[in-house]
């Protein structure tokens, strides 16, 4: 049956066309990696603060944090992370007494990513925050603000043009790092597209129109970081 | 925490690691070459070249590996057999096998990230060695070979172990092709014992054990060409 639609069939959006499931992958693709993008960044805030004003045992717990995500394939912590997540939860609510839960995958998927990308802004935020001029800060300390009121208004207003690139390298690697949540079944473009592709057997036409949805994602979010940089750096010296 | 199923399958884990370094060493020797072409096209090619090698490294640096691994096992794979002839050629033992479609994506791929690399490093060899080197009467091809790229790759080294690194963490996606690396050989122990951490554990040892061995090796490579401006 399959044979006797034509490829534009095939990838139109509504059944028997398999455009829609791709589409909605694409979806959850986006979904997953905004989620896991924000965790990262709270994360990587906590992590970079502690790193640099935290005593010395929370200093030694992020450096074991970061480096340990840093040196490990993300294809195994992702799975490692994903079955010790669920099997964790599980077994403290069996030890509460309470009955196991099945653990929704998107919740899952954007929690494990989100403890990848917390290790690697964790880094570049200390970097960015590093990169401040001292008399900026120490101007604010001499005008008496409390720490948060400066964190606020000199240090978080200076860090972000530091921080964008990286920041921008960031979100392009948790958008390409989703795919690898279809390994443990989760359902977005990875996963979706494999699953039109085995039904259709046209497996060169999915996956080509699948890395074309990936490509779109990131040339968007290239378009969007330039903005961005250029909105954050205005006043700013620029360079010859 | 049970290790006992190390002794019956160390066996399998030695075959999974050399499957790893081999397809780590592969994708890095042949990337890197492509990488330099790619890399010489977009500073000085000809303009169809020029943007020919830049929508190269902007398209797969801008989709998943997964991806573009999958395109080529299930798509190209699936295609292939439709060429008349090959499957009863000489050749049809390699292309049937996963390992040959991992190679191929994680070479492509690892080219377009170094090419970035290499593109930087070239721009950032200081412009009078080059002009030094011409002034010598060397040709443009003397000059590249003895100068601008030794130069350049001294230049890119630490970002190359970098790449290295990123490549090897890379290299367990090739279990979802059935080739049977350090990662495979952990999910057949899974499978297998019904164990998930300890397999897990076990190989993750492995990859940062090669991890160190990459970033040590570098570390004496730079030391023995120290770099003067």
């Amino acid at each position: 049956m399959s044979s006797a639609l034509s490829l534009l069939e095939l990838l139109s959006p509504y059944p028997p066309g398999w455009g829609g499931v791709l589409l909605s992958g694409a979806l959850s693709t986006i979904a997953i990696s905004l989620g896991a993008y924000g965790i990262g960044i709270l994360i990587g805030f906590a992590g970079a603060l502690g790193k640099l004003t935290g005593g010395r045992p929370l200093v030694i717990a992020l450096d074991l944090y970061t480096t340990a995500v840093r040196a490990i394939p993300e294809l195994i912590l992702i799975v490692g992370l994903y079955y010790a997540g669920t099997d964790g939860i599980n077994r403290v609510l069996l030890a509460a007494g309470l009955p196991p839960i099945e653990i929704n995958g998107f919740v899952a998927a954007v929690t494990v990513l989100g403890i990848v990308q917390g290790a690697y802004m964790t880094e570049v935020l200390r970097g960015a925050i590093l990169a401040i001029p001292v008399g900026q800060i120490e101007a604010a300390k001499a005008f008496g603000m409390r720490p948060s009121l400066r964190f606020r208004r000199i240090v978080l207003p200076a860090l972000i043009p530091n921080a964008l690139p990286g920041l921008a390298n960031l979100w392009m690697s948790v958008t390409k790092d989703s795919a690898l949540i279809a390994v443990v079944g989760y359902q977005e473009l990875a996963l979706a597209t494999r699953l039109a592709a085995g039904n259709t057997k046209h497996y060169f036409l999915f996956f080509f129109a699948a890395a074309l949805l990936y490509l779109a994602i990131s040339l968007v979010s290239n378009v969007i970081f330039g903005s961005l940089e250029l909105r954050f750096r205005r006043g700013q010296a620029k360079n010859a | 925490m049970n290790f006992s199923w190390v002794s019956t399958y160390w066996p399998l884990l030695a075959a999974g690691a050399v499957q790893t370094v081999l397809l780590l060493v592969i994708s890095v020797v042949f990337g890197f070459i492509l990488a330099i072409g790619l890399a010489l096209a977009q500073i000085n090619g000809p303009r169809g070249l020029k943007w020919l090698a830049r929508s190269y490294c902007t398209c797969l640096r801008g989709t998943p590996l997964l991806i573009q691994l999958w395109l080529l096992y299930y798509g190209v794979g699936s295609l292939l057999p439709l060429v008349p002839g090959l499957r009863s050629s000489f050749l049809w033992p390699v292309l049937r096998e996963g390992f040959f479609f991992a190679a191929v994506s994680f070479t492509l791929n690892y080219a377009a990230y170094e090419a970035e690399v290499l593109r930087g490093a070239l721009l950032a060899v200081p412009k009078g060695e080059i002009e030094a080197a011409r002034a010598f009467g060397m040709s443009r091809a003397k000059v590249l070979r003895r100068i601008w790229l030794p130069r350049s790759i001294r230049i890119a080294l630490p970002t190359i172990a970098g790449e290295i690194v990123l490549q090897l963490k890379a290299t367990p996606l090739a279990f979802t092709v059935t080739v049977m690396d350090l990662y495979a050989v952990a999910y057949k122990v899974r499978q297998d014992t019904l164990l998930v951490y300890e397999p897990l554990i076990v190989v993750t040892v492995f990859y940062v054990f090669l991890t160190l061995l990459v970033t040590r090796a570098f570390k004496i490579v730079e030391a023995q060409v120290s770099i003067r401006r």
